[in-house]
């Protein structure tokens, strides 16, 4: 099951970055969204799940889509993606990254070993307060401020959009 | 699964980079960096199995904030377009001075 | 150790000593903002200002110089009462100060000293009197007595100076102040050059003198006099190889500044100045600086017999070889500048055999005696320049063939060049007799003397001065025949206009008339008074100088007696003292009445002459080729290796080389401009490449 999803997530992405047309490459993108929804809940965090699907594919994702429907794009599909060198050396830099990275991944890592031998247990949380309390409690209790933080980040964010697109007279 | 889904985190990530490096379009540029967001976001998940709730409470934040950029990165774009009539990056340079 | 010396009060009541020094330097300051003030851009002066200020100058300037002298008048005569006076220093502030090497700027006034400043204030205050009348219608007055100033207070520091270092200031001052008086009529190119050949060929000297200081410094730890008279004989041996490379540096700076052989060829071109700068610097003062430091540096002369030797050998060459051009020089003040030359060189002959005194003696008698001389000359010119203006005559009023018979016209100026003459040329009883008398005999009694250290030379020596005091006789003799006797040979229609010199130029000429003629009785020896040459006791003589200078060279005279023993009672040919001085001046008299017989038997031959010379006569005219050998040896390979330099070095290699770095950063500039491009897309790699490495380090 996990590895549909993964692969569904990776051809999404791929979808991105190669599609030619802007609104294809944003509908690859709720795919992918959709897939690492689909994991969410394979990882027991069935809320995030819930949450992605409606914020991020539903609410950004059709922003996007808005903009390029405003913007009047898609129609010149030559110019978008780059050719040569930026793709080589693009290909390069990221692929090592990616090695690396995956490198501390491997098996006999000794990073790793801690993780699977760690002690807390979600599960037993979630049997406890139920999923969605989990995520709840220490929201509203230690996390108070930050969240609080985050409306009024909203807020700005709202002001600022409607500052910056205002049409100017 | 945890190392699995990591991996794919990677993955997901090194896609999103090139894309940014390799689109000119900036809306798809934009996009390729919420790829890259939603990448970290798994890797946040699926760490938090093993090391506490944190991990998900992040995750909720970083949507949130991805969100709002979205919209004021958005609105930037349009009032670019405004003035260059193109959103194609080779001509919006006027990074360079 | 130096502050215990600084802190030992003198035996005599010192009267502001600083005032000597510091007078003539005000006066150079408000004379030099006079100047200044005087010729700002932008103005109009009337001739009623130039005449205010140069009422002004004139006050200032000699009566800077003036208080000078008055209050050095005083001073000597509070040392004059006491038995021995002792010296005196007396600091003002701190020099130089490291651990291990300490100068302080303080002034010493001892019996050598006061000497010194006497000539220099006295001298300097008739060359001032006689300027105010011979630079009247300059426009630079107040400028020329600036630089006259500042030059008396260079060479009063020079003199006045408690260490080596302080004297070496006021030597480079005094060539500076050459330098500037030189080229003082600086719109003329060949004037202004005589000024810089004169700064450049003194500077070889310098070199000399900065060598001996550190080599000094390195054996003794010190540079200042009172150590070098309390440790000197104790730290050097006698006859070694410290001592006689130090005495050897300093004699090369003495005949730079004292122009003898090979660095005297800037004292001819110096002509080229003001006639009393000629008088003050080439004749009374700043030549004789030389001489003044192989003085003040007696004991390391006397522990050297071998730069001794070198000293008075120079000294006796020079002193033959000018007297020989100077038999064949028409302009008169060449015919002076040679002599100059010449008269130095018998003072370093003097100070060459130890008879420190007769060296220090002849300077102040030729100060006197040659400052005449440059004066009258002075005056002898000024009349014929102003003569030759009034019937426009482009003849040169220097060259002594457009001269002749001038007696009838300035009487009283014939009459005291006339005393100066007889001066120079060893005539009883003036004063030049008994100082030049006195340096001959000594050398011919070290030559003489019981273990002599290069007997055959000083006989060689003793031979060569007698023959120059003989060719001092003629040329001088020559000089007074050929402008003030004869026919006179000046243009037509100048004769009524050579009038006698002003007052103010005759005042000086009779004061130095009358110390040419009576200044050397200061210092005759006893053997001397009791014969016909002292009037057998009756005429007022004293051995005096010679007991003056006795605490400053007491100990160098010990120590040459030490080694060469008793020194001769009989000269080299035989005969005593007073012998020989009888024979002298009968000699010299002999060749001045045929030198003037001669003279009027033949014709001069005037300017554009076309008989030929012979081959000595061109040879010694034309100064044995000397500036020619050295243009051609000396300055034309250093001008060539000069230009190669400039050439390869430093167009070729540092130029090349600095520009070549300038574009090596134009063209790291031009490649990182070439990261700059302004799209997203670049920085957002650049970012990814950051983190790459990043990553990398965090991971290794």
């Amino acid at each position: 099951m996990f590895f549909v999803f993964a692969s569904m997530a990776i051809g999404g992405a791929l979808g991105v970055v190669l599609a030619p047309s802007p609104v294809a490459s944003l509908l690859f993108m709720v795919v992918s969204l959709g897939s690492t929804a689909g994991i969410y809940v394979l990882l027991e965090a069935h809320f995030l799940a819930a949450i992605q699907i409606i914020v991020y594919a539903g609410a950004i994702m059709v922003l996007f889509l808005f903009v390029i429907m405003l913007l009047n794009l898609g129609h010149d599909y030559k110019k978008d993606i780059r050719g040569g060198l930026a793709v080589l050396l693009g290909f390069i830099v990221t692929g090592s990254i990616g090695g690396l990275l995956a490198k501390q991944l491997m098996v006999g890592n000794d990073a790793l070993i801690e993780f699977s031998g760690s002690s807390i247990n979600v599960d037993a949380e979630i049997a406890e307060k139920g999923i969605i309390g989990v995520i709840a409690e220490p929201l509203f209790n230690e996390y108070l401020v930050a969240f609080e933080f985050t409306g009024v980040l909203l807020f700005v964010a709202i002001v600022g959009a409607l500052v910056l697109a205002k049409k100017v007279d | 699964m945890v190392t699995e889904a990591l991996f794919l985190s990677v993955m997901i990530f090194i896609i999103g980079t090139l894309g940014v490096i390799i689109r000119r379009n900036a809306i798809i540029m934009f996009l390729c960096v919420e790829l890259q967001l939603n990448a970290v976001n798994l890797a946040f998940v699926a760490l938090s199995r093993h090391a506490g709730i944190e991990g998900q409470l992040f995750v909720f934040f970083v949507m949130t904030v991805a969100a709002a950029e979205a919209a004021v990165g958005l609105a930037i774009i349009i009032s670019i377009f405004r003035h260059y009539e193109t959103v194609i990056t080779d001509n919006i340079s006027f990074l360079r001075w | 150790m130096v502050r215990s010396i600084m802190d030992s009060l003198p035996n005599w009541e010192p009267f502001y000593p600083g005032l000597v020094i510091m007078a003539p330097f005000l006066g150079f300051m408000f004379n030099g903002m006079l100047s200044l003030y005087i010729n700002r851009p932008g103005i109009k002066t009337t001739s009623q200002d130039i005449s205010r200020s140069k009422k002004i100058s004139s006050v200032i300037g000699p009566g800077s110089i003036l208080v000078s002298f008055v209050v050095v008048a005083i001073n000597g005569l509070r040392m004059f009462v006491v038995e021995h006076p002792s010296a005196l220093v007396k600091s003002y502030w701190t020099w130089i100060e490291t651990s291990n090497f300490v100068v302080e700027a303080a002034i010493q006034v001892d019996s050598l000293s006061l000497v010194m400043m006497t000539v220099i204030t006295g001298v300097g205050f008739l060359i001032h009197i006689f300027s105010m009348s011979y630079m009247e219608n300059e426009k630079g007055y107040a400028r020329y007595f600036a630089y006259l100033n500042l030059f008396v207070f260079f060479m009063l520091v020079l003199v006045m100076g408690s260490s080596y270092p302080i004297m070496f200031v006021g030597w480079e001052g005094v060539g500076l102040c050459s330098y500037l008086l030189i080229g003082y009529w600086f719109e003329d190119e060949e004037k202004a050059s005589a000024g810089k050949k004169a700064f450049i060929v003194n500077r070889i000297g310098d070199l000399g003198f900065l060598l001996g200081i550190f080599l000094l410094y390195g054996a003794l730890g010190a540079v200042d006099y009172q150590t070098l008279a309390a440790s000197a004989s104790k730290t050097f041996v006698y006859g070694g190889g410290w001592v006689t490379l130090i005495t050897l540096f300093f004699l090369l700076a003495g005949v730079g500044k004292s122009a003898q052989i090979p660095l005297f060829v800037w004292l001819p071109d110096a002509m080229a100045g003001p006639t009393p700068v000629s008088a003050l610097i080439h004749a009374a003062t700043m030549v004789t600086a030389g001489i003044y430091l192989i003085v003040r540096s007696s004991i390391l002369y006397s522990l050297a017999p071998l730069s001794s030797a070198i000293v008075a050998g120079i000294g006796v060459c020079t002193a033959f070889f000018a007297a020989t051009i100077a038999c064949k020089q028409y302009d008169i003040k060449k015919v002076l500048a040679y002599s100059t030359i010449s008269q130095l060189g018998y003072m370093f002959l003097g100070v060459g055999v130890g008879a420190y005194t007769a060296g220090v003696f002849h300077l102040v008698t030729h100060a006197f005696f040659k400052a005449l001389l440059f004066l009258g000359a002075g005056a002898v010119i000024h009349s014929m320049h102003h003569a030759l203006h009034k019937v426009h005559s482009g003849d040169d009023p220097q060259d002594m063939r457009n001269m002749g018979g001038l007696r009838k016209f300035m009487p009283i100026t014939c009459v005291l060049m006339w005393v100066a003459t007889l001066a120079i040329s060893g005539v009883w009883p003036f004063s030049g007799f008994f100082s030049k008398d006195e340096i001959i005999w000594m050398t011919g009694s070290l030559a003489m003397a019981e273990s002599s250290p290069f007997p055959l030379l000083y006989k060689l020596y003793w031979s060569m001065a007698l023959l120059t005091a003989l060719l001092t006789a003629f040329y001088m003799t020559r000089f007074m025949v050929m402008t003030f006797h004869g026919k006179n040979r000046t243009t037509e229609g100048t004769q009524p206009e050579i009038i006698e010199a002003p007052k103010l130029m005759l005042l000086p000429l009779m004061v130095l008339g009358f110390l040419s003629l009576f200044g050397g009785w200061i210092n005759v020896t006893p053997d001397l008074m009791k014969s016909a040459v002292g009037g057998f006791g009756f005429l007022p003589m004293t051995d005096w100088l010679h007991h003056w200078l006795e605490p400053v060279i007491s100990e160098s005279v010990a120590i040459q007696l030490d080694n060469v023993g008793e020194l001769g009672h009989q000269s080299p040919a035989g005969g005593g003292e007073v012998s020989w001085a009888l024979i002298s001046t009968t000699a010299a008299i002999c060749i001045v009445t045929t030198t003037i017989y001669r003279m009027s038997k033949n014709e001069v031959r005037s300017v554009g002459s076309k008989s030929k010379d012979g081959k000595i006569s061109q040879l010694l005219y034309n100064k044995w080729y000397i500036d020619e050998l050295y243009d051609q040896w000396i300055v034309r390979p250093l001008w060539r290796i000069s230009h190669f330099c400039w050439k390869k070095f430093d167009q070729g290699l540092i130029d090349r080389a600095v520009n070549f770095s300038g574009r090596i950063a134009k063209g790291i500039g031009w490649f990182g401009s070439l990261f700059h491009t302004g799209q997203v897309n670049t920085y957002a790699f650049f970012l990814t490449l950051g983190l790459l490495a990043a990553l990398i380090m965090v991971m290794s």
